[in-house]
């Protein structure tokens, strides 16, 4: 193959890809990241809409921990990365909620609310529920030898009402379960720290701000960015992975090949594809809805609703294009930036069914969205001041769009319900980074491709 | 490289692993660890930084050495002191 050569090439600019080739280049490996699209960010990226400028993945930033705190996952990554604290700009939540039909639980980045809104809303379980977060701080999740167990089934020891634990469950399974109906405790200890005993926040500018930072410190570094580059597959020599071929032909050698393409289209590109049914199922339909009033002025100052419509909301690919049992409703207008925001913007997300949207034929397929659309600003108007009168602009995107931006198979957004925790692809010199070798979400991701990269590119080549 | 240069390099090595560490009032005989909240990652890394500016190889088994100022100098001043002080990267 042609000249140069790398010691790493890494496929895909999103948050794992990034994380990943930084750590490699500011320890002197020589790195391309190669990327499909002309933006970074896969599936946490902006755009430019209406003369506004709108994410496509993040919510909200997980893991919120104020300047100074240290071993936290947030804090983790800033140093690994090289980022000052301050220039991630956070402004972090006032509140969120969960509201089923019959409760409804405040929660914010100080543990006490949610302890506070069970104790009210549940009393008999408050002695339960704080030996839960007793255990969760004391646990270590990141055994890599430990067998599954169910959270679920974990959670029984706690003695909990069982609506609690649904409306516990209902934000960490959002957040972050590739799994249905469940998730492994592991996963649930981790989350519950991110979301509930650290927090949430947002960085001023958005997901743009975070990942302006990410590509200015891998360029830097040394990191060589290709973008518009889109790769047609792994070469593979001797069960072994020596370098990609480009869509334009071009082959590149290389080393280690480290790929967030996911793990069956990981294997796909490497000509030896995994069973579709470790395809990952959470996929979305979502919504964004300008407003001509901020949130807060209207008497709403949640950030994040996670609603459910039923007492036990299903976990699991709906039967129907999109399901109405539960969804997530957040108000981005709704942290505490320094300046006040002049308008509002809601994003409500509801699980979709990618076959379904996929074998639409393409002449109704509008029709179908504009409904589906309609149907979720009713809903959301339950919950959150109705965006129907005050909409100045509104977009929305289906399991098709994701599939399209991102490459994920089925436009999962969560990856294979399949973990590949040691990020080893059974191919020699290819490393899984991102949603199938580690955790979901932004912070989740960027840890995968920092704790990959350290473990097979920098660890094990330094002693 | 002098033995105050080797202080200030592993110094300036934390500064860029841990920015928000407060290193003036460093006590030379006390575990680092003890110190400033360094983990096991910002250690890997220390070691990385070490070969990076210095070409100092530390094997898994001397880590124990560099866990104090006084460690580090003492394990370090032997491999690096016909070398320059080279300031940054």
């Amino acid at each position: 193959m042609s000249a140069p050569r790398y010691d790493a090439i890494v496929l895909g600019a999103g948050m794992s890809g990034l994380s990943a080739a930084i750590r490699l280049a500011q320890f002197d490996r020589r790195v391309l990241l190669v990327e499909r699209h002309s933006l970074p960010g896969g599936l946490n990226s902006w755009y430019k809409r209406a003369g506004r400028r709108f994410d496509t993945g993040l919510h909200a930033l997980t893991n919120y921990v104020p300047r100074g705190t240290s071993g936290t996952p947030l804090a983790k990554i800033l140093r690994q990365l090289r980022i000052p604290y301050e220039a991630l700009q956070l402004a972090p939540q006032r509140r969120s909620e969960v509201v089923f039909p019959a409760e409804r639980l405040s929660f914010s980045n100080d543990i006490g609310l949610l302890e506070s809104e069970v104790a009210r809303a549940f009393p008999a379980s408050r002695e339960g529920f704080a030996r839960l977060i007793e255990c969760v701080r004391s646990a270590n999740p990141f055994d890599a030898q430990a067998p599954f167990a169910s959270a679920r089934a974990r959670l029984l020891e706690f003695t909990l009402d069982p609506e609690l634990v649904e409306m516990l469950l209902l934000p960490l399974l959002w957040y972050g379960s590739a799994l249905a109906e469940d998730l492994a405790w592991d996963d649930f200890v981790i989350l519950f720290r991110s979301l509930y005993l650290e927090g949430f926040a947002r960085p001023e500018g958005g997901v743009k701000t975070l990942l302006d930072l990410l590509v200015a410190r891998a360029k830097e570094s040394g990191a060589q960015l290709r973008m518009n580059c889109p790769v047609r597959r792994i070469v593979v020599e001797g069960g072994a992975a020596r370098g990609i071929e480009l869509e334009s032909g071009e082959t590149l050698a290389c080393d280690q090949v480290y790929s967030s393409a996911g793990w069956v289209e990981t294997r796909a590109l490497a000509g030896a594809p995994a069973p579709q049914e470790d395809r990952g199922w959470v996929t979305i339909f979502e919504t964004l809805c300008v407003t001509r009033t901020p949130h807060r002025a209207r008497g709403h100052d949640a950030a994040i609703t996670f609603f459910s419509q039923v007492e036990r909301p299903r976990w699991r690919e709906p039967a129907e294009l999109v399901g109405f049992e539960s969804g997530v409703l957040c108000c981005s207008d709704n942290y505490q930036t320094r300046e006040e925001p002049a308008e509002g913007l809601l994003r409500a997300t509801l699980l979709a069914n990618h076959d379904r949207w996929s074998e639409l034929p393409e002449q109704e397929y509008a029709a179908h969205k504009r409904a589906a659309a309609a149907s979720l600003e009713e809903l959301s108007a339950r919950f959150v001041p109705d965006p129907r009168p005050q909409t100045l602009f509104r977009d929305g995107f289906t399991p098709r769009t994701i599939r399209r931006y991102t490459a994920h198979a089925g436009g999962a957004v969560y990856g294979s319900p399949l973990r590949h925790r040691d990020g080893l692809s059974g191919i020699a010199n290819l490393f899984l980074v991102g949603n199938d070798q580690g955790l979901v979400g932004v912070i989740g991701t960027l840890l995968s491709g920092i704790t990959m990269a350290n473990l097979h590119g920098l660890y094990a080549q330094h002693t | 490289m002098t033995r105050e240069e080797i202080v200030d390099a592993i110094k300036d090595i934390i500064r860029t692993i841990a920015p928000d560490e407060e290193l003036s009032g460093l006590k030379s005989d006390v575990r680092l660890r003890e110190q400033i909240a360094l983990d096991s990652m910002d250690f890997l890394d220390i070691v990385m930084e070490l070969r990076k500016r210095y070409g100092v190889q530390v094997p898994e088994e001397d880590y124990k050495e560099l866990a104090t100022l006084d460690g580090c100098v003492a394990y370090l001043h032997p491999r690096l002191k016909d070398r320059p002080a080279k300031v940054g990267v």
